[in-house]
């Protein structure tokens, strides 16, 4: 008998799994599903709201079966009557606090909350004792907070503080009036919130939602004075589906342009064209500080989160980052020059919208920086989650539609610019463009595979031209941060850096759709949209963004060349140390 | 009312004046290791007379401990305050045994002497009240404390006489 394989009995099921597995994940193998609350795989595993208590034979009290590992010979219920009104206690006991206003809430179908009080029929309120009420706080241009719905689980302390070592929020004060929060109880624009919005993913409530604006995109649609621009960022296409009930990972490239079209879009672009032209402008920056041996290593700046993190936390190393624009920041500022001209549209009668998988994107969108001729380059950002909702809104039937392609010219995009939406992709696609710059070849091989995957800090020395190129890509904040500390502390000799905020890259970022929690027990979300992602790469026919023939004929016509002064007026920026507390 | 502002900047004044003294040598002493936060926040509130704002910002950058964090350690413990101490803290006991021993009434004329509520500092900085759960002196029940100091077997005359004592100073 193998020492490390351990047999226990859950619910008469007789289990065999190896040792340090807990008693929620062997009761999986049996198909018993322990209903949990505050457990998140790998995030917060600290047994808290006891949701998930079971009964163990010979043993006083109950066993939170999210935490607690097997024994040999151990035999557990997970249904007694003890067990079940227990937890239906610990149920009524967490609703009691809770506002209970699912009709006018965001999660109302994605609560987990919700689900366990439908699981339990819970048909009246039990505890109708003095609830804790909180101001809800929006001013963020981000994240809206509200505690009224907070069941103090704790995940998103622990996506935020564990995670993504910021720690913007925590647990204040004590007994009745605990409650999460900031330092100070202030609005999360006033500390050292980075916008990623790995709370919200992590909420199993509504108490943590995006700032939504589809609200201001609706009037604009209707207006007949506006032209109104959408652009869709890569990681939102294998995603979208999913909110439509298919399966996580699939690409609707093409139903979502139809979507888009009829929702009355006069344009449906792809920010993947921009993010083209980031590759152009970020390889021609990375080739001129690499010759000139100059602030490396870069670090790539397409992240909000990530830089609005290094503006407050490492602003020693700001030289660093890459003056470049995101990519779909770059595209508003050419819609609203090159395209408006050429097109004979007034740019102030241009409204772009960025569907995007992030919500740091739109306290980007808002940074003073980010305008030319006093316009902003985009006017308003929604996530993916928000457009899903407009989809619906307009009785679109999502499914049923037929695919269509992007509008032309700007809606021409390569394979490089599709797999900026996966960590290692902003990588893979500038080294792309840089070794065949540096070599003045067409060279066939173009796959990256030591940036590709699933860690969170991808580490490669690649030759190019002759040249030994140590680079890294690295995600989620946690993961940034020990690249920063190695980069001051003189430790690292790479000589380019890509950071995105989300772990993962932006196909999780902070706007996609909300995978609960058993969801994300079971399945490699990650791995599924990237895999959506590079396949779009395979099987695109142009896979170098220096031979998008849009960007050509910009740069023919308008830009000039990478790096030329329009192109610094329009698609590069500036940043600033921020302070991290207004305390 | 204006002479009363002027007293609290003072004392806000002389306070900051020798802040950064304070904690330059709290940051010698102490390794920035996380498991020292209690401790020094023991000493911060002993020295300033409570746990100010910039010196939770300087703590977290120096433990490597998000602001959250120490401010939610902060408003755990009772034993640390956001706002000023009063430089005499009276502390009367609402615990169990002296409670029942009638605390509440010394606790209602402290506060009806002072004209602050639990938790403040009056005015002139000189006095501030807290309510406590037992210190430990149930033979002695009722109690209050001054700065540590315990007066057992309280009536509301001694109270008065305290604090006539200490209004004189």
């Amino acid at each position: 008998m193998n020492k490390d394989l351990i047999t226990l009995t859950i619910d008469g099921q007789k289990v065999e799994v190896e040792k340090g597995t807990t008693i929620l994940q062997a009761a999986k193998k049996v198909g018993i599903d322990i209903p949990t609350l505050c457990f998140l795989k790998e995030i917060n595993e600290v047994g808290d709201c006891r949701m998930c208590i079971v009964e163990v034979e010979g043993r006083r009290g109950f066993a939170t079966s999210c935490i607690q590992t097997v024994e040999e010979g151990m035999v557990v219920h997970t249904n007694s009557p003890a067990v079940l009104e227990a937890r239906h206690v610990i149920l009524d006991l967490i609703i009691s606090n809770h506002s209970k206003d699912c009709l006018t809430c965001t999660r109302s179908g994605n609560c987990e909350l919700q689900a366990l009080s439908t699981k339990f029929n819970i048909s009246n309120i039990e505890f109708e004792g003095q609830r804790l009420r909180h101001k809800i706080d929006d001013v963020s241009p981000s994240i809206v907070r509200d505690f009224n719905k907070c069941i103090l689980c704790r995940r998103c302390v622990a996506a935020c503080k564990n995670v993504q070592k910021v720690g913007a929020i925590d647990c204040i004060n004590r007994g009745f009036e605990s409650c999460i929060s900031t330092a100070y109880d202030k609005s999360l624009n006033d500390v050292n919130c980075t916008n990623c919005g790995q709370c919200i993913q992590a909420c199993p409530t509504g108490a943590l939602h995006e700032k939504e604006n589809i609200n201001d995109v609706w009037p604009k649609l209707k207006d007949p004075d506006t032209y109104v621009i959408v652009q869709t960022a890569p990681a939102v296409r294998v995603a979208l589906g999913e909110e439509f009930g298919m399966d996580i990972g699939t690409n609707v490239t093409g139903k979502m342009v139809t979507a888009l079209k009829r929702l009355g879009f006069n344009k449906v672009f792809d920010t993947n064209t921009g993010a083209d032209f980031t590759i152009m402008e970020e390889a021609n920056e990375f080739i001129e500080r690499f010759k000139s041996d100059d602030n490396l290593p870069m670090i790539t700046s397409c992240s909000p989160g990530w830089v609005k993190y290094i503006e407050m936390n490492y602003p020693e190393l700001l030289p660093h980052l890459s003056s470049c624009k995101s990519p779909h920041e770059m595209f508003g500022a050419l819609l609203k020059t090159y395209y408006a001209n050429k097109e004979g549209i007034d740019p102030k009668k241009i409204y772009v919208v960025s569907v995007m998988p992030c919500i740091a994107k739109k306290f980007e969108r808002q940074r003073t920086e980010m305008q030319n001729d006093g316009m902003y380059d985009v006017d308003c950002v929604i996530t993916t989650r928000e457009l899903s909702r407009m989809i619906k809104q307009a009785n679109i039937d999502f499914l049923t539609l037929e695919d269509t392609n992007f509008d032309s010219p700007m809606g021409e995009a390569t394979g490089a610019a599709a797999i900026f939406g996966t960590t290692g992709g902003v990588m893979e696609a500038a080294l792309r463009t840089a070794q065949d710059v540096l070599t003045g070849e067409d060279l066939k091989k173009i796959d990256f595979e030591q940036v590709r995957g699933e860690k969170g800090i991808k580490r490669a020395t690649i030759t190019i031209a002759g040249k030994e190129l140590k680079v890294v890509a690295a995600s989620g904040l946690a993961n940034a941060q020990k690249i920063m500390e190695e980069i001051k502390s003189g430790k690292a000799d790479y000589q380019f850096v890509e950071i995105m905020a989300c772990p993962g890259g932006c196909i999780m970022g902070g706007g996609q759709p909300i995978k609960n929690s058993k969801i994300r027990s079971e399945v490699d979300v990650r791995k599924l949209r990237a895999d959506s992602l590079y396949s779009i790469d395979e099987k695109s026919i142009i896979r170098k963004s220096h031979e998008n023939p849009v960007l050509k004929k910009v740069y023919e016509d308008f830009l000039g060349k990478p790096g030329s002064e329009t192109a610094h007026k329009l698609l590069h920026t500036k940043y600033y140390q921020r302070e991290k507390y207004n305390i | 009312m204006e002479e009363n502002e002027e007293a609290k900047q003072k004392r806000y004044k002389s306070k900051c004046e020798h802040k950064d003294e304070f904690l330059e040598s709290l940051f010698v002493t102490y390794l920035p290791i996380k498991d020292n936060l209690i401790q020094m926040l023991n000493e911060i509130q002993e020295h300033y007379g409570y746990v100010p704002s910039d010196v939770q910002m300087k703590l977290s950058e120096f433990l490597k401990i998000p602001m959250a964090e120490i401010y939610g350690v902060v408003t755990f413990y009772s034993r640390f305050t956001l706002k000023p101490k009063g430089k005499y803290s009276i502390s009367v006991c609402l615990g169990t045994a002296c409670f029942v021993k009638g605390s509440q009434k010394i606790m209602d004329r402290l506060k009806e002497r002072l004209k602050i509520e639990e938790g403040e500092t009056t005015n002139d900085g000189k006095f501030s009240i807290e309510a406590q759960r037992c210190v430990g002196a149930c033979g002695l029940a009722p109690v209050f404390t001054v700065n540590g100091k315990v007066y057992g077997k309280a009536t509301v005359k001694m109270l008065d006489e305290v604090l006539d004592e200490l209004e004189k100073e």
